[in-house]
């Protein structure tokens, strides 16, 4: 066998285990001097692995272990996308980790998060079957240790087992679902699989099993209960981490099985998407309005947001594929300042994440007050900002594949959405408190996550050589 | 010799006792063992359509092998996770986790 071609087209995933053992080396090696700087040992290793890895090295598609992996540049695109919002997590972390409960295990978060952040990048690039499954447990097991992080706090913990329990229930229904395909067709890869199909009724059963697990992934509504609980329950940067990251992987997963290996049953899922969209987006608006906590009602605002990003999956075109990771790029900067400032407030006011506790907030801590503003601005789609040109471009592409109703659907609910996101802004900047916050300063590295964020925000709407760039490579899918 | 189809109604019966289990039993351990079942049942249908349907191949007897080791995976960190509720609680009943609602 050739050697050559693994390290030719999986340098990703390579450099990535790299990059992890060499985080728990120095957990294991450092003394106590050495561990003063642990933090930024990790993230620069970070930096330098996303600078490598940023522009795709091939030009077209290739295959490893006999097509079990498949690179393409999209998918190197996505996995650097992934790659940069795990580093704004780990910057927004520090805080939380040098704390006197969880300093001891910095490591096992760094590790933990790793090594999910690899299962993605194996699930994004898979070319069978069972390379999807291992890629998707990868992600999906140690998140829920990640989940469950603060072993001694009984909402921590319970997040996990609802999680892990959902996580599982979902694994499992998704792999009944395979055994289906495997049934009918005789092959497990991608490519064999696709001209086998012909959408008999246990293919589309099969398909809908198969579209429950990753359903769970991204949280759309049939199969969002979990994601309340646990994003209320986890640690608040393991919660950012989870709505962003894991997300992405997964919708991008989603639509490249969708279009590469279900292109024979496409009126089926067209369907099903259609469906699951109505519900992800309105159930979630709705749910999101009489929320009082701030990470639950972040949660049924990421919901809202899978729904958005379907409209892109349920087109089945390059451009489809482009906006889609354009729109992922977008809510990951937004996503990542509303989460910085609720764990830096967090942090600084001994765990205060209710509505309520943010009134006034303008007057104690105006600087954070804005960029939670404007990321909150930017997650309800208001023009000058990057969440209204990816919105734009989500609806675009469903408009073009004759989605009319489904897109003014989302219209609307984009309005609503704008509702709920002010009512945040109004509690910032208008309800009086006579005991806010108190003015605090956040520590360094949680400041520069949030100008990185304050910049994408800003910029990536402004600059249209990031939508043309992705736009390169998303030809071949 | 017995026919495919036995294999694939035991598999099936397993798979939705699974699903009721999970879905009545009020108890996080029976949760996870119901959850065990319907793994389990994927495994047996793996197996079997290899075994019949495609007698050349590996790739059923390969999955189901690797769904094993992944389900003991995500089975030990569930229990992990369930005993250290129990040490927080006392208790693993699913009417008791219920901190976070709504």
């Amino acid at each position: 066998m050739d050697y050559s071609s693994i390290f030719s087209y999986m340098y990703t995933e390579i450099a990535l285990v790299g990059v992890a053992i060499a985080v728990l080396l120095y957990d294991l090696l450092a003394g106590e001097r050495g561990r003063k700087f642990f933090h930024c040992f990790t993230c620069i290793l970070m930096l330098l692995f996303i600078a490598g890895t940023v522009v795709p090295y091939h030009q077209g598609t290739g295959e490893v272990f006999g097509g079990m992996y498949v690179y393409s540049p999209v998918a190197g695109i996505v996995k650097s996308i992934l790659a940069i919002g795990t580093l704004i997590v780990f910057l927004q972390a520090d805080s939380w980790l040098r704390r006197e409960d969880t300093t001891f295990k910095r490591g096992e978060f760094y590790v933990l998060t790793l090594s999910t952040l690899l299962g993605m990048d194996f699930m994004i690039s898979s070319g069978h079957f069972m390379m999807f499954f291992i890629g998707l447990e990868l992600a999906s097991v140690p998140m829920a240790c990640l989940v469950a992080f603060d072993k001694y706090r009984h909402n921590s913990a319970e997040a996990g087992a609802k999680y892990i329990l959902s996580a599982l229930f979902a694994s499992g229904l998704m792999l009944y679902g395979i055994s289906f395909l495997y049934g009918t067709t005789g092959t497990l890869y991608f490519e064999d699989m696709a001209p086998a199909l012909d959408g008999n009724a246990l293919q589309i059963l099969a398909m809908a099993f198969f579209f429950t697990g990753l359903g769970f992934k991204i949280s759309l509504v049939p199969f969002h209960l979990w994601t309340a609980d646990t994003y209320e329950g986890a640690p608040t940067t393991v919660t950012s981490y989870l709505s962003v990251v894991s997300k992405a992987a997964a919708a991008f997963a989603l639509m490249v099985v969708l279009v590469k290996v279900f292109a024979q049953m496409v009126e089926y899922w067209q369907l099903m998407l259609y469906i699951v969209i109505v519900l992800s987006i309105t159930v979630a608006n709705l749910f999101a309005i009489r929320q009082k906590n701030l990470k639950r009602f972040l949660a049924f605002s990421s919901i809202s947001q899978a729904g958005y990003i379907m409209l892109a999956v349920i087109s089945g075109t390059p451009y489809g594929m482009t906006s889609l990771i354009f729109y992922v790029l977008v809510y990951m900067v937004a996503n990542l300042a509303a989460f910085g400032v609720i764990s830096a407030v967090e942090q600084n006011s001994d765990g205060k994440v209710c509505m309520d506790d943010y009134n006034g907030l303008y007057r104690t801590n105006p600087k954070l007050t804005v960029i939670m503003t404007l990321a909150l601005f930017s997650l309800a789609g208001i023009p000058p900002f990057a969440g209204f040109f990816s919105k734009f471009f989500i609806f675009a592409a469903a408009f073009e594949q004759g989605f009319h109703v489904l897109v003014f659907i989302a219209l609307i609910n984009t309005v609503i959405s704008l509702y709920y996101y002010l009512l945040v802004v109004k509690a910032m900047f208008i309800t009086p408190n006579d005991s806010p916050v108190a003015n605090f300063r956040s520590d360094n590295s949680t400041r520069l996550s949030l100008i990185l964020c304050l910049a994408g925000i800003i910029v990536l709407g402004l600059a249209s050589c990031i939508f043309d760039g992705i736009n390169l490579y998303s030809f071949g899918m | 010799m017995v026919q495919m189809e036995y294999y694939l109604i035991v598999s099936t019966i397993m798979m939705f006792v699974g699903i009721y289990g999970f879905l009545t039993r009020r108890n996080l351990l029976a949760m996870l063992i119901a959850v065990e079942l319907i793994l389990n049942s994927v495994d047996i249908n793996f197996v079997v359509f290899n075994r019949f349907l495609f007698p050349g191949q590996l790739e059923g007897f390969f999955f189901s092998l690797f769904a094993i080791g992944i389900s003991a995976a995500e089975t030990a960190v569930a229990i992990a996770i369930i005993i250290n509720i129990y040490r927080n609680i006392r208790n693993i009943q699913v009417k008791n986790l219920d901190k976070m609602k709504w």
